[in-house]
């Protein structure tokens, strides 16, 4: 399974489904990381992690271990 | 009671919701907290209608992900109270913004919908599409520009019909057909255990979800609980995806339908402004160096420079003997008064030279006395020969009038005793409202100026979109602690007072990194504890370099010792969901709400956290002050006083750190105050001075009779990390909003801060060969326990699903 979290710098691709706990899911559900939606990482932070994402316009950060959560193409 | 009309303002955050607040309230607003929590509540009264109060709700992206800022929006908005919901929409970030706003329409509340940042929206070149937004949603939909003030009349008028019951009920997004056949059943299936409320539809998806928090509040039974499982267990097995997932994907697709008429993709993939600054802060290589030149900027700013003037204006100026108008006179004043110590000096030794050798001071004219001025260390700097001309010219050197070298201002206190004593007040009441009450008072206020300077950078970082920044950059480092990133700056501030540091945790997003870093702050030596640090290391150990840095050492350990043993307790597990974080575009701040921000969280401190501090500080002014004498209670000597026989009744639970003796007890009492006071305590205790220079160097000889080294040393980790002074103490009250809380911080530090005394002085009376058995186990023991906690796995951890475990 290739996650968010394997995904290289200027990557764009797209979510197909989310992993974890049903809190989680809703978390990363409501910041619109659906299945179809597509996502690039923009940049990773000056020690490697978080990262930085594109997604539905805006710009999205998030842990490396909750990237891992989300499944892409 | 009669009910008041209430709007409901909810949005994202960095949505424009505060500019909006702003703009529709002015200035009849109030700030408290919602009941029980950490997060700050707005009321305000509409511009337009005074009889219409505005609840600003906390910034949320969504009913419905368990968070405490979701729960106490979500249970607001479902009590019954709020009569119209006003949900603001970044037009410049209308995907996601919308996320929120189909939940909002399943409230059964009628729904009016600002679309704010219009003036961005058109500088982009997009094109939304509003009145398909409207008819969709059926409800009122309205362009605005909060921060240019654009489109607030119309959108008021809209508000108020709506308050008049004039507006349509929004229409709920309607699901796919199989997810409405189970919410249909879900519907049957507890219809007969709920009376018909507000929200049902949204309570109903909240079901469908599995939202544990509706489960509880609906106090269905389990059979009919287990039948809605069941119902959901076989539509996820039939579809091949989870519930929330499904909820999720066809809410997207909903906001995709919204906006078919909108034209958004005008400047995607082009480098906007923000995007450029953005490059360059958020920079790999130059992140870490921006960060740090900006953070010595806010702190030299506000602690050092700025604030830090300030504060002493009105800790000495105005809260003390008066100050000079814009500082004029101040110079040449300092000069006289200088002038003035060393003609009293002069006199002093001059008539003890002559008593010593039996002549009368006036007559002796070939007697030389000699004057030895010292630095604050305690070194000799200068002596200074008298003769019998220098005497008598230094009894004509009279005390410098400040009024005659300026515009001199008495300050409070001053003027208070000149009051007192023109309306001859008795002796007590005289004592209690100058010594108790004003004192008190000075001791709330003198926070302010500082915090007024760091507020305003911190809302200026907030509205900037700066502090998102501060979290990405720091994250990785601060939540192996159990931190924020954003906790990084309570701590800077700490180093210069705890008080406007613990405050400055109001900017932590999650509460529970909030209640952590309120709790842990304290630790970090402030500056009112350098001149005990400067005592001991002083009296104890001849001025050592390291003493001071060692004290850092061992604040910064403690905050994050302390990170990795909370964390892993429940209270402080927080909630599972992931960490995401906005990083909202780069905004230039509306100069009004930087100041409106600023000024309500200063008044939240002398308001909330004031009364705390002012009670304390007469409590402990009475007990120094006071104590029982020939049968009756009559001012005292501080050694005679109720403290004292606290102190001395008290002082056997201390003997294991090595200082059971009373007079250290009453100073560290004392230094609740203000840990400064304990130098001036031991001045009084141990040298009978009233008065000591900063390090009390008069002194340090008489310590070295009552302490040890490791004693002292242990003395000074003890005074470090105890429960801080008072004004602390008020403002981890006002923060946590919780007496358990409170209470909570203040046993933590206090506890931890005898166990590594206790643990310090006894393995140091070990190795050094003067332990007792008793007092090694216990060492041996706390420490033992502290390591267990410390390195024990933490029992919270969110599990992970085992494909991104691997």
């Amino acid at each position: 399974m290739r996650t968010l979290a394997d995904v290289e710098i200027g990557e764009r691709t797209t979510v197909r489904r989310l992993h974890g706990t049903d809190t989680a899911k809703r978390r990363l559900l409501s910041m619109g990381l659906t299945k179809g939606a597509a996502v690039e990482l923009r940049k990773l932070a000056p020690l490697g992690d978080p990262l930085e994402l594109t997604v539905r316009g805006y710009e999205l950060s998030l842990r490396r271990a909750d990237a891992a959560c989300v499944e892409v193409e | 009671m009669s009910k008041e009309i209430s709007i409901a303002l909810a949005g994202n955050p960095n949505s424009g919701k505060s500019t909006l607040f702003n703009a529709l309230t002015g200035a009849r607003q109030s700030v408290g907290n919602w009941p029980g929590v950490t997060v700050e509540k707005k009321t305000g009264r509409l511009k337009a209608d005074t009889s219409c109060q505005v609840v600003d709700l906390p910034g949320i992206y969504s009913l419905a992900a368990g968070s405490v800022d979701e729960i106490v929006a979500r249970d607001y908005l479902v009590s019954g109270e709020p009569a119209v919901i006003l949900n603001i929409v970044d037009g410049s970030n209308l995907e996601r913004n919308l996320y929120l706003t189909t939940q909002l329409c399943e409230l059964g509340l009628p729904v009016v919908i600002a679309v704010n940042m219009m003036d961005v929206v058109k500088r982009t070149g997009d094109e939304i599409d509003l009145e398909r937004l409207a008819s969709e949603l059926s409800c009122p939909v309205l362009p605005i520009s909060a921060l240019l003030g654009e489109g607030l009349d119309a959108l008021t008028t809209t508000l108020l019909q709506g308050v008049r019951g004039e507006l349509p009920l929004p229409r709920p997004r309607v699901f796919s057909a199989p997810i409405e056949e189970v919410l249909a059943e879900i519907e049957n299936l507890i219809r007969p255990h709920v009376r018909s409320v507000p929200g049902e539809r949204s309570r109903l998806i909240a079901l469908f979800e599995g939202d544990e928090h509706e489960k509880e509040r609906l106090n269905l039974p389990g059979s009919t609980l287990s039948a809605i499982e069941k119902l959901i267990a076989d539509l996820e097995t039939r579809i091949d995806d989870d519930a929330v997932s499904l909820i999720g994907q066809e809410r997207y697709q909903a906001i995709q339908n919204l906006l078919a008429g909108s034209r958004l993709e005008h400047g995607r993939g082009q480098m906007t402004l923000s995007d450029r600054i953005d490059q360059v802060v958020t920079n790999r290589i130059l992140a870490l160096p921006i960060f740090a030149a900006v953070m010595f900027l806010v702190y030299y700013l506000s602690v050092s420079t700025v604030g830090g003037w300030w504060t002493d204006w009105a800790n000495d100026g105005l809260f003390g003997d008066g100050f000079f108008f814009l500082g004029r006179g101040r110079e040449a004043y300092d000069e006289q008064v200088e002038e003035f110590e060393l003609a009293e000096m002069s006199v002093e030794a001059f008539e003890e030279e002559a008593a010593a050798a039996d002549l009368e001071a006036e007559t002796a004219t070939g007697l030389v006395a000699e004057v030895i001025l010292y630095n604050d260390s305690g070194v000799e700097k200068e002596r200074v020969a008298v003769s019998h001309d220098d005497y008598l010219a230094a009894l004509d050197v009279e005390e410098p009038d400040p009024a005659a070298f300026g515009p001199w201002v008495p300050g409070v206190p001053v003027l208070v005793e000149q009051a007192l004593e023109a309306g001859h007040v008795s002796g007590w009441l005289h004592d209690l409202v100058l010594d108790g009450i004003v004192a008190g008072v000075g001791a709330v206020l003198g926070f302010v100026p500082q915090m007024l300077v760091l507020f305003f950078f911190l809302a200026l970082l907030e509205a900037c979109g700066y502090m998102a920044r501060i979290a990405f950059v720091m994250d990785r480092i601060f939540r192996s602690f159990g931190l924020s990133g954003t906790s990084f700056i309570p701590m800077l501030v700490s180093t210069g007072c705890a008080v406007p540091g613990i405050m400055a945790a109001r900017t932590i997003e999650s509460e529970r990194d909030r209640r952590l870093t309120v709790a842990t702050t304290p630790f970090m030596p402030c500056s009112a504890k350098l001149p005990v640090i400067a005592l001991i290391a002083g009296a104890l150990f001849d001025d050592a370099w390291w003493v001071a840095p060692s004290a850092y050492f061992a604040g910064i350990g403690a905050i994050l010792v302390s990170g990795i043993i909370l964390k892993k307790f429940r209270a402080f597990a927080g909630d599972a969901a992931p960490f995401v974080l906005e990083l909202p575009s780069y905004r230039l701040p509306r100069p009004g709400d930087v100041l409106r921000s600023m000024l309500e969280r200063a008044w939240s401190f002398i308001k909330r956290a004031g009364s705390i501090i002012l009670l304390a500080q007469v409590f402990v002014w009475f007990t120094t002050s006071y104590g029982w004498a020939d049968g009756a209670v009559r001012a005292v000597e501080q050694d005679q006083s109720f403290l004292a026989v606290l102190g001395s009744a008290v002082s056997w639970i201390f003997a294991p750190l090595g200082w059971g003796h009373w007079q250290a007890v009453v100073a560290t009492i004392t230094g609740l105050i203000a840990k400064e006071n304990v130098v001036g305590t031991f001045g009084t205790l141990y040298g009978g001075f009233s008065e000591v220079s900063e390090a009390g160097w008069e002194i340090w000889a008489n310590m070295r009779v009552h302490f040890t080294t490791l004693s002292a040393y242990s003395f000074l980790l003890f005074n470090l990390l105890c429960l801080p002074c008072f004004a602390a103490i008020g403002a981890i009250r006002r923060e946590m909003n919780s007496a358990r809380w409170t209470l909570f911080a203040i046993a933590y530090q206090t506890g931890l801060a005898y166990a590594v005394s206790l643990i310090f002085y006894q393995l140091g009376a070990m190795f050094s060969g003067t332990g007792s058995i008793p007092g090694t186990v216990t060492a041996l023991v706390l420490l033992a326990g502290l390591l267990y906690l410390l390195l024990r796995p933490n029992p919270n951890r969110r599990l992970l699903p085992a494909a991104a475990r691997s």
